[in-house]
């Protein structure tokens, strides 16, 4: 058996590009991600607030409920039957960051609720309003407790990112297609992909590491 | 009574589920009175304290404090003006619950740099005032984490005083402490009560209670059994249930010394 990797070296320019283009849906997704998933959270913590929980439980129940793929494909081939065409890029970051966003906003959920809730009610009895208690209090505790969980949920981000390249995206994945389907070294160049993939998530649970024990370092966390 | 009731609670009923803890209560707190309520574990006394700010809900009956009505059968201050009553009433808490992620001049700066409105140089020269005045100046940089329990305690006090209150609530602020911190909160607390700070306070300590109560009111089965000056509740209870429950809290503290 022989490996030839030279088709992947050769077409360096193409896969870095791929790269790139990885990087930015899944920064743009990672952040759509985090903002609707906090909301979604804190729609949830409240079961008295009849509509804005029901809304936010369909969201979870529906985005978390279906594959991936699929309400990727329906944002991408469902939607222009309605007359909305999105460029491919903007489809897959809604797919992927709203996908997304319903697994945070059970972090956020969880991570808010392991808060004890003397905690909220000593902010309230210095009088701060529910939302004051919610920003100054609540939520810089339950941030650190995010902090893992999150982790894991960028990974899967990352890697779900793949995905995409069935919208025409052309990341990472798209391009290593591309160089297949002229060298057919599916093999070496699948490999080279992993590899490229490995690395963006390694360097993501870095960071995080270094976030949870600077934290730790500051006092945050017992 | 001329001098103007502080707080004043009339038949006042909570009950969670069927399970009713406050059946018809009332009391009248006077400015700068130094108010203790005692009664056996179950009785009310900390649920009627937590009723004084609407941490819980009374289903019947009115609470006035400081001159606004917080309740009336279970329909409560709109939430702004409920806010707002809060800032003038201080609550002590007996697992402290001090944000474990400020430091302790923090904890105390948060209150009015965030309500009202204060700069941060301001809302720390108020607080480092009062961490001295609880003794704990030195630990103003320290996380709640690196603190003794008697020293959240006094931070925690530190920090509803920030607020300048005109009613302090304790609860139970020394059960949750090692036998030997607990002195170093009531002088605290017999500073403040000495300064004319009007306090309800509910605890075990009956110590405390003989020495800066001006009135005791004993709690059994979510009713007051009986209010009256400390040497009166101490020496000559009136009720049976006094006497058994003054018997066996002295008894242990006896035991102990």
């Amino acid at each position: 058996m022989n490996f030839d990797f030279t088709p992947a070296v050769a077409d360096w320019k193409a896969l870095l590009s791929g790269a790139s283009v990885t990087v930015e849906v899944t920064v743009c997704a990672l952040v759509l991600s985090c903002f609707l998933g906090l909301l979604i959270g804190i729609g949830r913590l409240n079961p008295q607030r009849k509509i804005l929980y029901g809304f936010c439980t369909v969201y979870l129940s529906c985005f978390r409920g279906t594959p991936l793929l699929v309400q990727l494909f329906i944002w991408f081939f469902g939607l222009p039957r309605f007359g909305i065409l999105l460029p491919a890029f903007a489809c897959g970051v809604l797919g992927l960051g709203m996908y997304s966003a319903s697994y945070v906003s059970e972090i956020v959920r969880g991570a808010i609720q392991s808060i004890d809730r003397g905690q909220m009610e000593a902010a309230r009895s210095l009088g701060m309003s529910s939302s004051q208690a919610m920003f100054k209090i609540i939520l810089p505790q339950a941030f650190v407790r995010m902090i893992p969980p999150l982790g894991n949920e960028f990974i899967s981000l990352i890697k779900n990112s793949a995905l995409v390249s069935l919208l025409t995206i052309h990341d990472l994945m798209h391009e290593g297609q591309k160089i297949i389907s002229v060298s057919y070294r599916s093999l070496e160049i699948y490999l080279v992909i992993a590899v490229i993939y490995w690395l963006m998530t390694t360097f993501t649970t870095v960071i995080l590491r270094r976030i949870e024990l600077r934290l730790k370092a500051g006092g945050m966390v017992q | 009574m001329t001098s103007p009731a502080m707080i004043r609670i009339n038949q006042l009923y909570k009950s969670f589920g069927s399970n009713q803890v406050l059946k018809g209560v009332d009391l009248e707190v006077d400015l700068s009175q130094v108010v203790v309520v005692i009664g056996p574990s179950g009785s009310g006394k900390s649920t009627l304290l937590r009723c004084c700010n609407g941490l819980e809900l009374a289903q019947q009956g009115t609470i006035d404090i400081c001159g606004q009505r917080l309740i009336e059968n279970g329909a409560i201050l709109p939430e702004k003006a409920l806010n707002n009553l809060r800032t003038q009433v201080g609550m002590v808490f007996q697992s402290f619950n001090l944000f474990p992620h400020l430091t302790a001049l923090e904890n105390v700066a948060v209150g009015p740099k965030t309500l009202r409105g204060m700069s941060v140089a301001q809302a720390e020269t108020l607080s480092m005032g009062l961490l001295n005045k609880v003794g704990l100046a030195e630990k103003a940089h320290a996380m709640p984490a690196s603190l003794s329990g008697g020293q959240k305690q006094r931070v925690a006090i530190a920090r509803a005083l920030a607020m300048e209150p005109k009613v302090m609530l304790f609860d139970e602020p020394t059960s949750a402490l090692d036998p030997e911190l607990v002195g170093e909160v009531l002088s605290v607390m017999k500073l403040l009560a000495k300064e004319g700070m009007t306090m309800m306070v509910v605890t075990h300590e009956m110590g405390f209670a003989k020495e800066m109560a001006d009135m005791v009111v004993v709690m059994d089965g979510g009713r007051i059994i009986e209010a009256d000056v400390p040497e009166v509740i101490f020496k000559r209870p009136k009720e049976e249930r006094t006497r058994a429950f003054l018997q066996a809290v002295l008894k242990n503290e006896d035991s102990v010394s």
